[in-house]
């Protein structure tokens, strides 16, 4: 066993640190959540770093480590800022891994590459308006029409829905089929496709640098070429991703509760009531005791469950474990550090009350934690 | 041209708690963060700017423990080519004379024509291991460069004098320059570097590899030894400024600039 990063790995994390040190700066963080506006040159910026790639492989033009790496980069960004973390760090949603996993070799020549580079910005449509947790069955349909699918419908809490240039867009294409989730497949659609748009949400809790629209699609024509793998597997695709994906939303949550921890801990040194600096009251001194010991147990789950899957082990318990329990201490250590602020952490100004803002969409998005712990249920159930 | 840039692993001591150790000679490391010197972090940055202009390749060189390989990883993603670590329990307690020794032990056989340091290192703040290595090789050195320009055999160099002010010198290669921060802008160690830079060549070196005795490194091999280090007391001054607003704020301005704080 062994619980230490490598030479590299802490060069990553390092690397990661000092580019944020200068680029992700208060006044940024305060100004784009207030203006809830994407930070596209900040994404391109760190994306030339090859800090949006990392898990992509070199041969696409990404860097070529695992889903650890990756963590790291995630992690320490959103230690930095929860909003611009977040923002940058899902610049290449999920289209990726799914070509990389089920894409034709032109597909991933067509789409990878511009991604890795930070040109382009993808998104995942699998929600919609009835469908958030339960997408075994789509309203958003796609009929085959000689050569081209036509797709119709909408979808709803997409995640760069209005920056993103490539769409992977999940479809019912059988909706006869039952169970109806064998009946889905996965398209990708370019932005200024006809017939697709995208209108941004505003007023979002937190992470609001991070972009989040709806998608109509009324008679959008793609080629037979868009679709993604099989006919009528994208559920399994979209599950199987999801066992990826949730490991860096729980990096996101360990990578928020850290940044909250560490500015609550410094306040705490400084700040001084009743004649002496408030980490000297055990009220406040054992709350950062409990905090500190939170984070690091998240961050244990989390690095195991990226560890399991970089070596070819994935597992589905460990990783919904991971994001279940790293959302939910995000939520009570960024909660803690704004009790530790007191007034002044109710206020924009001293950055807590935002990690805490952020942290709760980390308890949401990529499976809620209800979502987890059905998954971590069924494992136990399998194999005790 | 080919550049050899002397780098140091200190301790990050300007957010740090600084407290002295019990031997009274030393502050305490234990708990601080090392990294690149800031000093020296400028002169590998000019380092891999000049190579990019004019080709060649750029050595990174430190005398330090095995944790100085992150310092010299770092160097190699930034675009340095090779990296040489000198390392012995000899080397312990060197003062600037002793590392300049080791240094010019290894530099002396190798090909330059320029050699690069930070002006200083942030822990000690010496400002001597630049000078005394260049005196031991026998070569022109510059102090406090704010500017390198390249000119067919010569440099061109800017330095920062006091208030402001700046000479041009000229210097015949090869030369060694002591980089003053602010040269240029270092730039973001990327991802890409990090993956070249592990497949780097990075030597260790010995005392018995550089051909040094005992005694012609570390304490016994100083010309400085360390007494006593202490927190000096703390003095008050306090200046009262009379005049017109105008008067008080240019007096205020004058006295910052001289001081060096604007």
């Amino acid at each position: 066993m062994d619980f230490e990063l490598t030479e590299e790995q802490m060069a990553i994390k390092k690397a990661v640190k000092e580019f944020c040190e200068k680029e992700f700066t208060p006044e940024l963080a305060l100004e784009l959540d207030e203006k809830e506006e994407y930070p596209m040159a900040l994404y391109k910026k760190a994306a030339k770093l090859g800090f949006t790639s990392m898990r992509f492989p070199e041969k696409y033009g990404g860097q070529g480590y695992g889903v650890l790496e990756d963590c790291l980069v995630i992690e320490e960004m959103c230690r930095s800022d929860p909003g611009l973390g977040v923002a940058v760090t899902l610049g290449t949603l999920m289209l990726p891994d799914l070509l990389l996993k089920h894409g034709t070799e032109e597909q991933r020549q067509k789409y990878i590459p511009p991604l890795c580079t930070g040109e382009k910005i993808s998104a995942a449509a699998f929600s919609e308006p009835e469908h958030g947790s339960d997408i075994t069955r789509m309203d958003t349909t796609a009929v085959k029409s000689g050569n081209e699918w036509v797709i119709n419908g909408s979808k709803e809490f997409i995640t760069n829905a209005t920056v993103a240039d490539f769409f992977c867009v999940l479809c019912q294409t059988d909706p006869k089929v039952t169970p109806s989730h064998r009946g889905e497949s996965m398209f990708a659609v370019d932005r200024g496709t006809p017939g697709l748009d995208a209108t941004k949400l505003k007023g979002k809790m937190g992470i609001k640098p991070c972009v989040t629209g709806s998608l109509s699609l009324s008679d959008v024509k793609v080629p037979e070429t868009n679709l993604i793998g099989e006919l009528n597997k994208g559920f399994y695709y979209a599950l199987e991703l999801f066992d990826e994906t949730r490991i860096a939303i729980a990096a996101e949550a360990v990578g928020m509760a850290q940044g909250a921890f560490e500015r609550a801990f410094s306040y705490a040194k400084e700040r001084k009531q009743f004649g002496s600096p408030i980490i000297q009251f055990q009220g406040i001194s054992f709350k950062l005791a409990d905090m500190a010991t939170k984070i690091e147990t998240a961050r244990l789950i989390t690095y195991k469950a990226a560890w399991l899957f970089d070596q070819g082990k994935m597992d589905p318990m460990i990783t919904a474990m991971a994001k279940a329990y790293a959302s939910r201490v995000a939520m009570d250590v960024t909660d803690e550090a704004i009790q530790i602020y007191g007034g002044y952490g109710y206020l924009a100004d001293y950055h807590v009350e935002r990690f805490h803002r952020c942290a709760k969409i980390t308890e949401i998005y990529e499976g809620t934690t209800e979502i987890q712990k059905l998954t971590i249920v069924r494992y136990l159930l399998k194999r005790m | 041209m080919n550049v050899i840039v002397c780098v140091k692993h200190v301790p990050e001591t300007a957010e740090a708690e600084i407290a002295i150790h019990e031997s009274r000679k030393r502050i305490k490391t234990e708990d601080l963060v090392f990294d690149i010197n800031e000093w020296d972090d400028y002169a590998v940055e000019e380092a891999v700017l000049l190579k990019e202009k004019l080709g060649g390749s750029v050595t990174a060189i430190t005398v330090g423990s095995e944790d100085a390989d992150s310092t010299l990883r770092k160097c190699l993603a930034r675009g340095a080519d090779k990296a040489v670590r000198l390392t012995d329990k000899a080397f312990e307690g060197s003062d600037s004379y002793a590392i300049a020794k080791i240094l010019y032990k290894i530099i002396k056989d190798l090909p330059f024509d320029l050699i690069l340091t930070g002006a200083q290192a942030g822990d000690d703040g010496c400002a001597q291991v630049g000078v005394v290595l260049a005196e031991l090789l026998g070569i022109p050195h510059v102090t406090m460069v704010k500017k390198v320009e390249s000119v067919e055999g010569h440099v061109k160099v800017n330095r920062e004098l006091e208030g402001g002010l700046e000479e041009i010198v000229e210097a015949k290669l090869p030369v060694l320059l002591a980089v003053q921060t602010g040269i240029n802008e270092p730039r973001y160690i990327s991802i890409m570097g990090i993956r070249k830079a592990m497949k780097k060549e990075m030597k260790v070196l010995g005392l018995k590899d550089v051909g040094l005795t005992e005694e012609e490194v570390g304490e016994s091999g100083s010309w400085i030894t360390v007494e006593k280090m202490f927190i000096p007391p703390v003095e008050k001054e306090a200046e009262i400024l009379t005049g017109g607003v105008d008067e008080i704020a240019t007096k205020i301005v004058e006295t910052l600039r001289a001081k060096g704080l604007i």
